[in-house]
């Protein structure tokens, strides 16, 4: 099982961005295991990451390890769909309904 | 005054683009978001480049330029040949790049629920933060429409950071694209967010030619020259827009003369002014410069010819005191609709709006001939540069409707001296009359020269002139004085000025 590094570019405490929050805590509960590390980053606190990763959209998701860095954007209403997106294996049981 | 208020409510930003802001009367509407739009190869990447570079050259204005289509390391080189040193402006906080373009080995996104452009709004105040930027570019917008599926959404967005870019107080040239050179004004509808001020550049392929030309299509609220204007792009200069009036003056003048109302003024301009010709008349307070204007008038009044004059300095009621003290009844001129008088003061508005405004009277109008007592006191509201494009414009469109211009202008001195408007325009003008003090033996005389009358002979003379009820005579030339026109006469020995002596040297 790989460890994935995530990482959720947000402004703010928008609806939206606490959607996005929520939406990555159950995919993290999706991908289930233990080992994996998730962050949320607040654009608006740090504009020089936004700047460093050359982002436009908001939210993004990004897979930073392992592997090449991936990303999606949205407020990640569908997690199949993000595992889908971003090469993630979801725990038994998720994804089939 | 509230209305001339009102009509100059949109502060103008200059540009620093040569030409352009001749065209655009003044700049780029300020604090505001201007759409540039154009075919591929327009120039609307340079046009979005030299907007920042002019502002920091020019202007000492900081600038954030964030491009969609090129990356920051073409656009570095790209600009090379314009002496521009982005590189250098950058390490001294006077540029910044927001990097939005495509980076080779960059994927499609995936989106998956609702998502805004609040990160490059994020990045876009941070780099105004970051360098306290005046001037913003994004360029262009096409490509990031081709990088989102949902055109509405980014539509919206694009608004939203005009409004966040306003509040900013920063002015904003954002570029986009066309299919054809006439036809809508951008892909993607981008004008329906940005579309209070539109430029339009064009490269057409006219009679086997390449002809870039740009037109100011709209700035609401504001205003600007109509119609498309020739563009070049220079070596080391960048965009350089060509005034049309600058062409115009150099259009050949009609032969016809017409009665400056003074039989002699006449004789020694060598048989009167030029039908579209424009003429100087320069002196002290006081020389007669309003009387010349006044036998301009009714001189135009006698053949018959409609006449108007646009009177800064004195009152209407002044205007016919005067007039009626040397035998003439502007009052009766009036009635028979040979003669229209516009009183203003200068403050009343900004000299854009005294050159529009003017136009629309002289459109209204459609007089012979035009006088404008006196163009100097127009100076004090505009800056030189300003006055000199405004006598530019306000003499190539007197020239254009083919009507004779008599302009006057007042030296700052008593004796001799030039003022600043001769100064900036004497070389726009067709015929120079000079009206001189001279002090001679104590005693305080007038002098007239012609010291230029382009396309004719002229008397070459100082002539002693006097005024009085009938208004202007003019007499024999001043002889063995010399020094008038510096204000400093001085006589020759043993001979009177203007002696009986003198004259049999002629």
């Amino acid at each position: 099982m790989p460890k994935y590094s995530l990482k959720l570019y947000v402004i703010g405490r928008s609806p939206r961005s606490q959607l996005a929050i929520a939406n990555l805590e159950a995919l993290m509960r999706a991908i289930g295991g233990e080992g994996h590390d998730h962050e949320v980053v607040d654009i608006l606190e740090n504009p020089e990451l936004a700047e460093q990763e050359r982002l436009l959209a908001t939210p993004t998701l990004i897979k930073a390890a392992p592997g090449p860095s991936v990303r999606v954007i949205g407020d990640l209403s569908d997690t199949k769909a993000v595992a889908e997106a971003l090469g993630l294996e979801l725990a038994a049981g998720h994804g089939r309904g | 005054m509230d209305q001339g208020k009102q009509i100059s409510s949109v502060a103008k930003v200059p540009t620093g683009i040569t030409g352009f802001d001749a065209i655009a009367n003044g700049g780029l509407p300020a604090l505001r978001t201007t759409l540039v739009a154009g075919t591929a190869g327009s120039a609307k990447t340079l046009f979005a480049c030299q907007f920042l570079a002019e502002g920091i050259l020019q202007f000492g204005e900081t600038g954030v330029f964030v491009t969609f289509e090129e990356s920051p390391t073409d656009i570095r080189r790209n600009t090379l040949g314009f002496n521009w040193d982005i590189e250098t402006w950058e390490a001294e906080g006077k540029w910044v790049f927001v990097d939005a373009s495509i980076q080779h080995g960059d994927q499609e996104i995936a989106a998956i629920g609702h998502y805004d452009l609040g990160a490059l709004l994020a990045r876009i105040e941070h780099a105004i933060n970051r360098v306290d930027a005046k001037r913003v570019s994004l360029d262009s917008l096409g490509a990031i429409f081709s990088r989102f599926h949902d055109s509405n959404l980014i539509r919206s967005e694009l608004l939203r950071i005009a409004v966040t870019l306003k509040r900013r107080q920063v002015t904003t040239v954002m570029t986009a694209e066309r299919n054809r050179e006439y036809g809508d004004i951008a892909r993607y509808g981008v004008e329906e967010f940005v579309s209070d001020n539109v430029v339009i550049l064009r490269n057409v392929l006219e009679e086997e030619k390449r002809r870039r030309t740009i037109e100011v299509l709209k700035f609401r609220g504001a205003y600007h020259q109509k119609g498309e204007y020739p563009l070049t792009i220079l070596p080391g200069q960048g965009v350089t827009v060509i005034p049309l009036s600058a062409i115009e003056l150099r259009q050949r003048s009609s032969e016809v003369r017409i009665s400056s109302g003074v039989e002699q003024i006449d004789d020694m301009c060598g048989g009167g002014f030029f039908r579209d010709s424009i003429i100087l008349v320069s002196g002290a307070t006081g020389t007669g410069k309003t009387l010349i204007v006044t036998h301009f008038l009714s001189g135009g009044a006698a053949a018959d010819e409609r006449c108007m004059v646009f009177a800064f300095e004195e009152s209407r009621e002044q205007l016919f005191r005067n007039a009626s003290g040397w035998g003439i009844d502007f009052a009766e001129m009036e009635r028979d609709g040979r003669l229209m008088v516009v009183c203003n003061y200068p403050e009343v508005m900004g000299l854009e709006d005294h050159l529009v405004s003017m136009r629309a009277a002289i459109n209204t109008f459609r007089p012979n001939r035009v006088a404008i007592d006196s163009l100097s006191a127009l100076e004090r509201i505009s800056t030189v540069r300003g006055f000199r494009e405004f006598v530019i414009s306000l003499t190539s469109f007197i020239k254009h409707q083919e009507i004779a211009g008599l302009f006057t202008s007042t030296t700052p001195t008593l004796l001799g001296g030039t003022s600043v408007t001769e100064a900036h325009i004497s070389t726009i003008t067709d015929s120079i009359i000079l009206l001189r003090y001279a002090e001679i033996d104590g005693e305080m005389r007038r002098g007239m020269t012609v010291l230029k009358m382009r396309g004719s002979s002229h008397d070459k003379n100082i002539r002693e002139f006097t005024i009085d009820q009938h208004g202007m005579h003019i007499g024999e030339p001043f002889r063995n004085v010399s020094g008038i026109l510096a204000g400093n006469p001085t006589m020759s020995a043993g001979e009177e000025p203007g002696s009986k002596p003198a004259r049999i040297l002629e």
